[in-house]
């Protein structure tokens, strides 16, 4: 407890874009066989600093087998919600699930060249005290920390859906299931809310047997993934609404509302569209009649390719398809960044209109049958995945592992963990930083990328903008 | 009576600056007012909000105090009625030391709520508490200047005085917090926000003990 509101905190978006710059990030390192502990990497994206772009730090977990994959802050700017009264956590500890293991870390970075593991949460206790398994995102907002997952109880997580649970952002006990009233979730992915608003909204990615062995063709082909996202109302916990995209859309993944309070939007990406294996983004808004709104907006197509370069589970298409598997939206809610981690691009799409995105910039990178490599001469393994924001926008950073078994099936024989950045220009565009390339501990892959004092996909902000 | 007037001002003092240092506390709404009326972006949504914390409050405060207006009618257990109430607070102001985890049931109310929130947020932190034994000695000088008159005439006082220190009380707090806003709304802007924003936990909680125990100081020792 602080006696003055965390300096990393922010009554607006825009006070947030003109704090200091990050110095570092972290990144989760994920053994792909298990043979080796998952791992936290700490990054020095300090450009004046001798090790700039460089992993600076590791700390290895005492088990094997987590699959790290998202991960989050113990507090954000919801901090200040004037609501809580209580504005005097520390940004100081890192939530760390293991996605297959379904245990979780709580690392303490107050020292990011010496962070230390503070806290496990045994598997046996998320499920005796939730009945689910398998946590995904961590957002930090009313009454605690909110974790969502994508199992629900047995071996196979399929006792039961998958839900959100709270914990409590000082203990980091588990305090228990968020919803009251579901209504037709059955599967989950991802969450993000508007507080001021009081709405939150979820995803659906799959159930576990869908992913963990790696992706099961004949269920996406019968359109079995997730196509839908559901309108909470916050506070009551209770689903107000559910919106089919379309069974065809398959795979519903990143919610991104706008980080203004005051606008009712927001983006979510879709990895394919069975119909013709293009990717996609619906935006989503609140209509005049107060009901939930959704449109594609965004479509990105397949790319054909000889069979004989494309993996097996893809030679019958003779294409690429995009795979748009994480989008990322920066503070000024100005440009989407949309991974296609199947094609091997990275786009930017101004959606200053957030009905009508224009494509504002690609860099290729990576890329099944295509593999590009780095500026700086570097392999590119797999595509351009988890992608992060610097806050002020200037900075886009991404790692290129999507999920251990998914990688295997789609990039057979390829191996390596990368992060690489890229520079945002005044009106938009991108290029990739000669000089930053990052490259993980042999052995490890790696997913999600959190900035020193938050990012584009952490903070929830409880003020409009001016 | 010159004494008795002293005291009678220093108790009315009291009650104002209890509501000046309630109002600045963040913790009973002044933000929300700011953030009311920057959603909306209209001035008139941040002044409904204010009125809306103060009705809030002003409830919280007429729940604790109408309760002991009523036992005040017990005079001869006059002492006795402000020592316990003393204690009370003051064990509370303990408890809030001791305790510092914040009521998570608070986070359950709709941001559209704010009557709720300010009533809750004011009970649950001993708001209410805090204005007792002031209260009870503004009764006190009253009973003493003027003289014991039958109980049920003095109820009928004692209640309406708790209602004007409960609104007293309230305004100095809505000016207080509203003037807060207001200067972040109109000339300061959300920067100070988190720069004003003071952990006052352990002095509110301190404020509770120190109250309380002066009631019972006073009490014993006479006014």
């Amino acid at each position: 407890m602080n006696l003055r509101p965390d300096p990393t905190f922010h009554a607006t978006a825009q006070l947030a874009m003109q704090a200091p710059v990050e110095t570092y990030g972290f990144v989760v390192m994920l053994s792909p066989d298990g043979s080796q502990p998952d791992g936290l990497a700490t990054v020095d994206l300090d450009p004046k600093s001798a090790s700039f772009g460089t992993v600076v730090k590791t700390l290895a977990m005492p088990n094997t087998g987590d699959e790290f994959h998202h991960f989050g802050w113990n507090a954000c700017s919801s901090a200040l919600s004037p609501l809580s009264g209580h504005a005097f956590l520390e940004r100081r500890y890192l939530i760390v699930p293991g996605i297959r293991s379904s245990r979780i870390y709580v690392i303490d970075v107050k020292d990011p060249m010496a962070p230390v593991i503070h806290k496990i949460i045994e598997p046996e206790e998320v499920l005796a005290k939730t009945g689910y398994s398998r946590p995904h995102t961590i957002h930090c907002g009313p009454e605690g920390i909110y974790v969502s997952t994508l199992g629900g109880g047995g071996a196979d997580g399929m006792d039961g859906p998958p839900g959100i649970f709270i914990m409590d952002c000082e203990t980091f006990e588990i305090i228990g299931r968020y919803e009251i009233d579901r209504g037709k979730q059955e599967k989950h992915y991802d969450f993000w809310w508007n507080l001021p608003q009081d709405y939150m909204v979820s995803s659906e990615w799959a159930l576990p047997p869908q992913f963990e062995n790696g992706l099961v063709p004949e269920d996406l082909l019968s359109n079995k993934y997730g196509h839908a996202i559901h309108f909470w109302d916050l506070r009551k916990r209770k689903n107000i609404q559910t919106i089919d995209f379309g069974a065809n859309y398959q795979m519903a993944l990143e919610i991104r509302p706008a980080h203004d309070p005051k606008k009712s939007h927001g983006f979510c990406g879709v990895v394919v569209d069975t119909t013709n294996l293009q990717g996609a983004v619906f935006t989503w808004w609140r209509g005049e009649d107060g009901t939930w709104q959704t449109k594609k907006t965004i479509t990105i197509d397949p790319r054909p390719e000889d069979p004989a370069n494309l993996p097996t589970l893809l030679q019958g298409f003779g294409a690429v398809p995009p795979l748009v598997t994480d989008i990322d939206l920066s503070l000024d809610d100005r440009f989407l960044y949309v991974a296609c981690w199947g094609l091997g691009e990275m786009h930017q799409y101004d959606v200053s209109d957030p009905m009508n995105p224009v494509l504002t910039g690609k860099v290729e990178l990576g890329g099944i049958g295509r593999g590009t490599k780095h500026p700086s001469g570097g392999d590119y393994a797999f595509g351009p995945q988890m992608v992060e924001i610097s806050r002020d926008g200037k900075r886009v950073y991404w790692t290129n592992s999507l999920y251990s078994t998914w990688d295997n099936q789609f990039y057979p024989g390829q191996e390596g963990g990368q992060m690489v950045m890229a520079h945002v220009g005044e009106k938009g565009g991108m290029t990739l930083d000669k000089e930053f390339y990052v490259t993980f501990p042999k052995g490890y892959r790696a997913h999600q990328i959190r900035l020193e004092g938050g990012d584009c996909s952490t903070d929830s902000f409880c003020y409009p903008n001016v | 009576m010159g004494l008795d007037a002293g005291t009678l001002t220093a108790l009315w003092s009291a009650v104002i600056l209890s509501g000046v240092y309630h109002g600045v506390n963040p913790g009973m709404g002044w933000p929300l007012a700011v953030s009311a009326g920057l959603m909306e972006g209209r001035h008139r949504a941040m002044a409904y909000a204010i009125v809306a914390l103060a009705i809030g409050h002003l409830l919280a405060m007429l729940a604790i105090l109408l309760p002991f207006s009523m036992m005040t009618a017990l005079v001869q257990w006059e002492t006795e009625l402000r020592v316990v109430a003393g204690a009370l607070v003051a064990t509370v102001g303990l408890y809030l030391l001791l305790n510092r985890r914040h009521p998570r049931f608070l986070a359950r109310v709709a941001p559209s709520r704010l009557v709720l929130w300010s009533f809750l947020a004011a009970m649950a932190h001993g708001a209410g508490l805090m204005l007792v034994p002031i209260y009870l000695g503004i009764c006190q000088v009253d009973l003493g200047s003027t003289g014991h008159e039958a109980a049920g005439d003095l109820m009928g006082q004692n209640v309406a005085s708790a209602i004007v220190v409960a609104f007293a009380h309230t305004l100095a707090m809505t000016i207080a917090g509203g003037a807060i806003a207001m200067a972040i709304y109109f000339y300061l802007g959300l920067r100070f926000l988190s720069r004003t924003w003071f952990n006052l936990d352990i002095v509110w909680a301190l404020s509770l003990i120190l109250v309380g125990a002066f009631g019972i100081f006073f009490a014993v020792h006479g006014h």
